[in-house]
């Protein structure tokens, strides 16, 4: 954490403010449907373009399919249609974030997501993540890690290992339902 | 001793079994009546490294439970006892009951220590120790102490096995307040004084409240061979002597407790469940010498082919193609040794046989011999591993029903000692085992009238020998008049032949009645790699794996015929095979529709054809398996992926699976309609 400095130039209105050392962390964002979302930076492995993966047979059309990284074959998550958002074409600035996941089984595995396009790297102080908002009961928004807003924009930062660390990698109903209360909650 | 022991118990325990199948072959070869002393002693050797071993690391079970075994042993060597077949049967029990007891310490779940008691009692029956005796030296009382009183008699070579005590007395010191009395009475003259020798004796006192027995002994546990070392421990006179016994009464009565019949030879394989661990390989020094050779050469082809890269011009084009012929050349070898690497010979499997049909012919009295040969035959790890028990399963079989009594043998003219052999070796990229008995063989009729009992054929069938001895490995199929516990619950063969499918292998049986049986299982050498058909559809390119093709064809209209309006049969010769179109039950856009542009490629699995539809049939290629499930999960239909030529990810087919998904789309389409 003491190498915070050197990162810290792009975050220059807010999280970037040295407040305790200890509670930073620094979060990879993301755009997806206008909407900026972040993941922490340590479980980035690598940022790649998009390029054409093979299909599973029978698999849900979130999962793109699995592609080779240097040997491993890793699943690709289309995050969009994980949010129920609209699918679109994939262009130059399609990326892939190839992201290390622990699972519900601690295992670990790495998991590819596709989104809109690379944001930025901010660091954030824990105090200024406010927590995800607790919607109905039913709603599990343990996949959210918290909320926090940036240059008056707000930014949802995702816990990874909840989203895609199920063993099936299936069923986000549930994640579709909260992001759209969601996005109620931001309107308020 | 601040040293971390834990990070050793992998090897301790992998020492240790390996010990032990020292120790079990060596009393399997030993003829009691004329003992051979090299191979006592290379059993008492085993028995030692492992009570050292378990003793070091804190396995008391293990360590006191070994003393008694090597207390007999040590008399055996020293010719104060003969051996007699009884003994050779304890010991073999007791080398069980070591194996489970370090199983399930490797596990880390408790064992039942009532076997080891068990065993321990007779021991000492045989050694004539009073068991009260044992049992107050060999369990270990924790009473309340407030301190130690140790005696500590420096033996003279401490300090030349690099021993220092004054480490010894900080490390206690770090456990409490030290108090120490130097005894120089043993200090010889000043002339006969040697420098490297040790002539101290010391009396330490230790205050210290919750300091174990076991911290105290842990501080001596180099020195405890050389030195005398008394520990007593300084009670506090307010503490009721009751509360000394605490766990006393409860080990004593361990040992009283009624001890479940050691004699029924433990056949049962061990109930500890292994926990998952990512294991460890012994390799030999030769193969990795190969390795490093051949990683060398690559080295050397990259520095060329980098020269050529730097000026690269058309003159030196003939000299890139020959790096890349190299470099080929060097890629492939590298693979196959890299392959050795896995491989070990199946003697690791093999070995545990001699024990089993010893201690199962004594149980169904008859007389065997088991013929082993091969043994040297090398096989990938993760075959080895899960053929180990078709294999015993086999062998049972052979023994129970395929041998039969001694009276019976000599009826039909025979020796009245049975042979079973057992081999193995490499034929093409397969390596086959092969059981063979010299017993009864398949009773045709009888298999045939059972079948037909239980329905797995019609009444009129008429089936070739060939297809009656196939018969066997039906499901439900089990001819034994009496079921014995030994085999004759009728789930064994099915069971054997679907693990060997399960390995990509094949299991068949030749028998002659009277004569004997022969089971050869054949297995691919790896689970590695896989020889694979690469099969087109529309957009798509999946593998096959070759062994399960039986044959592929262009279709005409005639042979295909409708049932239903859901499911096309392909009539093949007289037989009807389901036909699933592979683009439907994977959900792909095909080429074609029309069956004639297609192709059929007819597969088998669990002696179920089926027609899948493809577009185009392209190479044959070994592909290296990799699995889904790492990143994500398995996948119904494929077993795995591998990566092509050009980088992209190709899925390989699961023949089973398919067979499954056809048959459900078929029953939905059939409701459909």
């Amino acid at each position: 954490m003491s190498t915070m400095q050197a990162d810290t130039d792009s975050t220059d209105s807010k999280g970037s403010m040295v407040g305790s050392i200890d509670a930073v962390d620094q979060y990879l964002t993301f755009i997806m449907d206008n909407e900026e979302y972040g993941v922490d930076i340590l479980a980035v492995k690598e940022i790649r373009n998009w390029d054409s993966a093979t299909p599973i047979p029978r698999a849900p059309p979130h999962v793109r399919g699995v592609i080779n990284l240097r040997g491993t074959i890793i699943p690709i998550i289309d995050l969009r249609q994980c949010f129920g958002m609209a699918a679109i074409e994939y262009g130059p600035l399609t990326v892939v974030l190839v992201l290390q996941v622990t699972t519900s089984g601690n295992d670990s595995r790495e998991v590819g997501i596709v989104v809109d396009a690379v944001s930025d790297v901010y660091s954030l102080d824990s105090a200024d993540i406010k927590p995800a908002p607790q919607m109905s009961d039913q709603l599990n928004t343990s996949f959210i890690r918290g909320l926090v807003t940036i240059k008056e924009h707000m930014v949802i930062l995702l816990d990874i290992d909840n989203l895609l660390g199920r063993e099936d990698l299936a069923d986000f109903a549930e994640v579709r339902d909260a992001i759209k209360k969601d996005e109620l909650v931001k309107a308020v | 001793m601040s040293i971390e022991l834990s990070q050793f118990f992998q090897v301790f325990f992998e020492e240790s079994f390996e010990g032990l199948d020292v120790m079990e072959s060596g009393l399997m070869s030993l003829d009691p009546a004329n003992v051979d002393n090299e191979m006592i002693n290379s059993i008492f050797r085993a028995a030692h490294s492992i009570k050292g071993g378990s003793a070091t690391f804190g396995f008391a079970s293990v360590a006191e439970f070994t003393h008694v075994l090597e207390t007999l042993l040590d008399e055996v060597r020293a010719e104060t006892r003969g051996m007699s077949t009884d003994m050779v049967d304890l010991f073999l029990q007791s080398v069980d009951c070591l194996r489970e007891l370090l199983e399930g310490l490797q596990a880390e779940v408790p064992v039942d220590g009532a076997r080891a008691d068990g065993l321990r009692q007779k021991f000492e029956a045989i050694l004539d120790i009073p068991a009260d005796a044992v049992v107050s030296e060999t369990v270990e009382v924790e009473p309340v102490a407030i301190g130690w009183q140790i005696k500590l008699v420096g033996g003279e070579d401490i300090l030349r096995t690099g021993n220092e005590p004054i480490r010894m007395f900080t490390q206690l010191g770090e456990l409490g307040e030290l108090t120490i009395t130097t005894d120089f009475s043993r200090l010889p003259a000043f002339n006969a004084l040697t420098l490297e020798s040790c002539y101290l004796s010391w009396q330490l006192t230790l205050m210290a409240d919750n300091v174990k027995r076991a911290d105290v002994d842990e501080v001596f546990e180099w020195v405890v061979d050389e030195c005398e070392i008394t520990i007593e421990p300084i009670m506090d006179e307010s503490v009721p002597v009751a509360a000394e016994q605490v766990e006393a009464p409860e080990a004593t009565e361990a040992v009283e407790e009624d001890v479940p019949d050691a004699d029924s030879i433990g056949l049962a394989a061990p109930q500890t469940q292994k926990k998952a661990e990512p294991g460890s390989i012994r390799v030999d020094i030769d193969k990795i010498d190969t390795l490093i050779n051949m990683v060398g050469e690559l080295v050397i082809t990259q520095s060329m082919l980098g020269q050529i890269g730097a000026d690269l011009s058309s003159d030196n084009v003939s000299k890139l193609q020959e790096g890349l012929q190299d470099l080929e050349r060097n890629v492939q070898v590298l693979h196959e040794s890299v392959m050795q690497v896995r491989m070990l010979p199946i003697s690791f499997t093999f070995n545990r046989f001699p024990r089993m049909v010893r201690d199962l012919s004594r149980q169904l009295n008859k007389k065997i011999d088991l013929v082993v040969k091969g043994e040297q035959t090398e096989l990938d790890k993760t075959v080895m591993e899960k053929i180990g028990d078709p294999l015993v399963h086999l062998l049972r079989n052979c023994l129970d029903h395929g041998i039969e009594t001694p009276a019976e043998r000599v009826k039909a003219g025979k020796p009245e000692t049975g042979v079973i052999s057992l081999n193995a070796f490499h034929q093409g990229g397969n390596i086959i085992i092969q059981i063979n008995d010299d017993g009864a063989g398949l009773p045709k009729e009888k298999i045939l009238a059972k079948a037909r009992k239980n329905g797995i054929i019609g009444p009129d069938v008429v089936l070739s020998d060939e297809q009656i001895n196939d018969l066997i490995f039906q499901p439900g199929f089990s001819t034994a008049e009496v079921v014995s516990d030994v085999s004759g619950r009728g789930v064994g063969m099915d069971v054997v032949r679907r693990n060997v499918q399960e390995l990509g292998g094949h299991v068949s049986v030749k028998s002659a009645e009277g004569v004997g049986s022969t089971f050869s299982i054949s297995l691919p050498l790896t689970l590695a790699i896989l020889d694979g058909q690469l099969v087109r559809v529309g957009n798509q390119v999946y593998i096959f794996p070759l062994v399960s093709i039986v044959e592929s064809l262009s279709v005409d209209k005639k042979q295909v015929s409708t049932v239903a309006g859901a499911c096309d049969l392909l009539r093949l010769r007289e037989e009807y095979i389901p036909i699933i179109p592979l683009h439907d039950a994977f959900g792909i856009e095909p080429d074609s529709r029309n069956l004639e542009k297609s192709l059929i490629v007819v597969v088998e699995s669990e002696n179920t054809k089926v027609g899948l539809v493809v577009d185009e049939l392209q190479a044959q290629q070994q592909v290296v398996i990799k699995s889904l499930e790492t990143n994500y999960q398995s996948v119904e239909g494929i077993s795995g992926a591998t990566i092509l030529g050009d980088g992209t990810v190709s899925l390989i087919l699961d023949i089973g699976g398919i067979v499954t998904i056809g048959q459900n789309t078929t029953h939905m389409q059939i409701k459909a309609a």
